[in-house]
């Protein structure tokens, strides 16, 4: 990262250039060597390749009601696992309403990955600049942003959520709002920490005696140098952000039906748990395993990427 | 010490302030006139007038904070748009279940947590260690309504007719009637706060079959909890199996285990005498941390059980736009949340004499 920066004073720039990539090597080599985030990491390429591909790989259109030899609430027919061949395959059963239940579990990897990625994304912009701003400014400006940090952290976070959701109306876009919202003190914190650490390092010093201005001192100097913990909360962040508005969505609250959500998708048929447990079992098995992947990969880098960690 | 509990203390009450603010503020959030909202699109404008007039929603937005404000002072947490019944009474008649099943959710966590911790540590890279550490991540990873829901299935279908069957849903077998314990004990006169509290722990069926000895309701109520219990308690039982294992791991490589070991003790004394308590100490604040996570997560589990909660009765509430009840129950939930880390600051502050400011 700190190689995108571009040169101010080639002096100062051009020993740490060679020794960053290989300190950004080394790190994905750490991160291979464990076997958590490599567990995490292949779970989570298996996700994102039928996320994009979801419409290659679906049988049928997942919000389609199928009609003809198929029944609402059948169960799971493979073919090759000894499936009437009379029958029409369907590896996961169809739903209540006589849709491909595979394919709609699918589409959801591609809703879920995105309205984590979006959701997270959102909370550490805004918590990365405000952790900035307060670890930089220092002074009331602190006091006040870290106070209201405090607060937002009272909040067990999905019950806020769901305050913020119920008073902004269901949703799958309130839902992000809401739990993009409770999670920015985490990263404001994480931001800060980092920025109170390095502003007395001695490098940031020199820059600032070789006339480097506040801006650039904050996003060439100070902001590369924070980026490792915020990679590790921002991705065992996404695992609690899925999990959470998967939650929301089981509540209502969330994205909203017809959409191949798993969260909603679990709440819809929550009723058929004794006559068609696999509408719980496929979607709460993706839900799981995506969250399963973000986790196991964010311990493997909180270990590849944190010194300490390493003696 | 007084100093630090005193300055403790005092930090709290500007964040006590400023979550008041903020459950007032998301109660502002409803996007256009409340009114129509709550009321429906054809509300007419003399209905909504009275209405806001009522709610106070006409009132300048600071005037509307004080009178939010005055009314908490005296325990008012407004009032359901739905049945228009004081939040306030409909908490106290459902907290206790949730506690109940917040209660036994946290023994087990804690428990099987604590205990499957330090087995990891102690057979560190043991098949048992890697065993219990993936199923910690697999146990943080699994959404709390859809474990419910499996173990719904699981133990009330597919053990259905076998001893280890448990009831899916509801807090008593029908047909099992419950006597409140005021009535029991010849209170049903008495008003006062002591009566509260009885009709409080009363509510807590468990505790209710457990102090009139009526080992049946006893026996039936808990076997309601097992299930929501197991569902509510797995995170935060692999969170603390977690840090447990990683905190006793820690300790187990300081210099006094070195010394107690050179004594001659032997390894289960150096775990439980020396280790373990002062292992302990993060797992305080984890603990008090999966408090706020159990209250939320009873929301889900309460309603995947049927349990007629606090949870149940937000559920309830969002489905019927009935903000008052969410509002007052964010309210309450944060507050107890707020008490309950204060609590473990200050017993951080006397486990560990390190921590106390001089």
């Amino acid at each position: 990262m700190t190689t995108a920066a571009a040169p101010a004073t080639v002096g100062l720039d051009a020993a740490p250039r060679s020794r960053s990539s290989g300190l950004w090597r080394d790190a994905l080599r750490n991160i291979l060597r464990q076997r958590n985030a490599r567990v995490g990491l292949s779970i989570l390429t298996i996700l994102v390749l039928s996320a994009i591909f979801a419409d290659v790989l679906s049988p049928y259109d997942p919000d389609k009601t199928l009609l003809g030899a198929e029944k609402r609430l059948a169960p799971p027919c493979v073919h090759l696992l000894g499936c009437a061949a009379a029958k029409p395959e369907h590896p996961f059963g169809l739903d209540a309403n006589g849709r491909d239940e595979f394919s709609r579990v699918l589409h959801g990897a591609r809703i879920s990955l995105q309205v984590g990625f979006i959701t997270v994304g959102f909370a550490i912009v805004l918590g990365m600049l405000l952790g900035l701003v307060s670890g930089y400014a220092g002074g009331w400006t602190e006091t006040l942003i870290m106070r209201v940090m405090d607060v937002l952290l009272v909040f067990p976070a999905l019950l806020l959520a769901i305050a913020i959701v119920a008073a902004l109306g269901p949703g799958l876009i309130n839902a992000q709002l809401a739990i993009g919202i409770v999670a920015i003190p985490v990263y404001a914190r994480v931001m800060r920490a980092s920025v109170l650490t390095v502003r007395e390092s001695d490098f940031v010093t020199a820059s600032r005696a070789l006339g480097e201005s506040p801006f650039g001192l904050i996003f060439r100097r100070i902001l590369p140098n924070a980026l490792t913990p915020i990679i590790v909360a921002g991705t065992l962040g996404i695992a609690g952000a899925v999990l959470d508005i998967a939650a929301l969505s089981f509540l209502g609250l969330g994205a909203q039906p017809p959409l191949a959500e798993w969260g909603s998708m679990i709440g819809q048929d929550r009723n058929y748990v004794f006559t068609a447990p696999h509408l719980i079992w496929f979607p709460g098995l993706a839900l799981a395993l995506t969250v399963f992947g973000f986790n196991l990969l964010g311990d493997g880098l909180r270990d590849a990427l944190d010194p300490r960690l390493n003696r | 010490m007084t100093r630090y509990i005193i300055r403790r203390l005092l930090i709290t009450i500007p964040v006590l302030f400023g979550v008041i603010v903020l459950v007032f503020i998301v109660g502002r959030l409803l996007p256009g006139d409340p009114c129509r909202i709550l009321l429906g699109e054809r509300a007419t404008d003399a209905v909504c007038a009275e209405f806001n007039h009522r709610l106070g929603f006409d009132l300048p937005v600071l005037e509307q904070f004080a009178v939010y404000l005055g009314n908490l002072g005296h325990g008012d947490l407004g009032t359901s748009f739905r049945t228009s019944r004081p939040v306030a009474t409909l908490l106290i008649e459902r907290l206790p279940m949730t506690l109940e099943l917040s209660l036994y959710a946290l023994l087990f966590a804690t428990t099987v947590g604590i205990l499957l911790g330090v087995v990891s540590a102690y057979k560190r890279n043991s098949a048992v260690d890697v065993l219990t550490m993936a199923g910690a991540n697999l146990g943080v990873s699994i959404p709390v309504f859809v474990l419910g829901l499996l173990l719904a299935s699981l133990f009330a279908l597919v053990l259905k007719g076998t001893p280890f069957a448990l009831p899916p849903s509801g807090r008593l077998t029908a047909g099992i009637s419950i006597v409140p314990l005021a009535v029991r004990w010849g209170m049903e006169n008495d008003h006062g706060p002591l009566r509260a509290v009885v009709d409080f722990v009363s509510n807590m069926y468990s505790l209710n079959g457990l102090l009139s000895a009526q080992w049946d309701i006893f026996a039936d109520a808990i076997r309601h909890l097992i299930l929501p219990a197991v569902a509510l308690g797995t995170i935060p039982l692999a969170i603390i199996a977690r840090i447990t294992r990683s905190s006793l791991v820690d300790v187990l490589g300081l210099d006094y285990i070195r010394t107690a070991r050179a004594k001659g003790l032997g390894d289960r004394g150096v775990v439980r005498r020396h280790a373990l308590p002062n292992a302990m100490l993060p797992l305080v604040t984890i603990v008090g941390l999966q408090v706020g996570g159990l209250l939320s997560g009873a929301v889900l589990t309460e309603t995947i059980f049927v349990l007629p909660g606090v949870g149940l009765a937000t559920y309830d509430a969002i489905t019927s736009h009935d903000f008052a009840v969410i509002q007052g129950f964010t309210l309450v939930i944060a507050i107890g949340f707020l008490l309950i880390n204060l609590l473990v600051d200050l017993s951080y502050g006397y486990l560990d004499p390190r921590i106390r400011p001089t």
